[in-house]
């Protein structure tokens, strides 16, 4: 079961991505160009955070016209599991692969720091290794993590239990105190209507070893192999 | 031939660097402003030959798929 890890110019995350899949996970795992025309047969595709293309038109805007995004277009409509992380969840949006947009943090300024996050769904093969309820120390790192999407769509996320992580205290309650960007809904992390393709804000690849303070992260990615090998 | 295309935040969407300065400008003394909403302006060169039609056009493709994100976003134009 390979993962792909997508770079694209100003991506800054995709080394501390591949280091968890190959030397923590021990998983095949590859680097595809933003220029490339195929996803090298990977069965799994991160989208790692970063600046891509500076971010200086809005986050992700440009990212998703590369070429590449063409396939992971594909490949999500085929089933492929697509994980998008912190920028990575930027550019899913504006390539129409999630719903929704992001503003800048409710605050004015970048969050840098451990937060707590609830599993709102166990049911998707990104979380199934956790528990609904369960509650993940991750840190997060950005400056447009304010997830926004009109009432129609949140009520269509909340229906179809799209929302997958909350961010939440430490015992679990998703208080406003609790929510470091001013999220709709404390929302951290949501996928797709198939549940094939999940972007957070988080980053579980800097929470996977023991050094790090937190193997939360490690869940994630694990419960991604059990799904491969499964399917 | 030149576009100027302004973007901005849904009204729908709350813009919290508008309100903040808003608040400065107030602080400041400028009591007569009711609300600032902040956004981006783009100034676009385009090639002469096109017609103010063509123009036209091909401004409202860059602010509808890429200048702006209508999720949250909306977009004013004028060419001159």
């Amino acid at each position: 079961m390979k993962f792909g890890v997508i770079i694209f110019p100003g991506s800054n995350c995709e080394h501390d991505v591949y280091h968890m899949i190959g030397k923590v996970l021990h998983q095949p795992v590859e680097f595809i160009w933003h220029q490339s025309r195929d996803l090298a047969s990977c069965e799994a595709v991160v989208v790692p955070g970063g600046f891509s293309y500076g971010d200086y038109l809005r986050t992700g805007a440009i990212a998703r016209f590369s070429p590449v995004m063409e396939c992971v277009q594909k490949f999500a409509a085929t089933g492929g599991l697509v994980l998008g992380i912190c920028n990575g969840f930027q550019i899913l949006l504006e390539a129409g692969l999630l719903p929704g947009a992001m503003l800048k943090n409710r605050g004015l300024k970048y969050v840098c720091q451990h937060v707590s996050i609830r599993v709102e769904s166990s049911s998707t093969p990104f979380t199934s290794a956790l528990q609904t309820g369960q509650v993940l120390s991750i840190p997060i790192g950005h400056m447009e993590g304010n997830y926004f999407c009109d009432d129609h769509t949140l009520w269509e996320l909340e229906a179809n239990q799209q929302i997958i992580f909350r961010y939440c205290t430490p015992d679990g309650q998703t208080t406003e105190a609790a929510n470091p960007n001013g999220s709709l809904s404390n929302i951290a992390g949501i996928c797709n209507r198939s549940r094939n393709v999940l972007g957070m804000m988080p980053h579980p690849e800097r929470a996977s070893e023991p050094i790090l303070n937190s193997s939360d992260g490690l869940m994630i990615f694990e419960s991604m192999v059990n799904a491969l090998v499964h399917s | 031939m030149r576009a100027k295309v302004f973007v901005s935040l849904k009204k729908s969407v709350l813009d919290p660097q508008g309100k903040t300065i808003h608040n400065s400008l107030r602080n400041l003394g400028y009591s007569n402003v009711e609300e600032v909403r902040q956004g981006k302006f783009f100034d676009i060169l385009l090639d002469t030959n096109l017609s103010l039609a063509e123009a036209r056009q091909e401004v409202e493709k860059m602010a509808k798929s890429v200048l702006t994100n209508p999720v949250i976003e909306e977009y004013t134009y004028q060419i001159d």
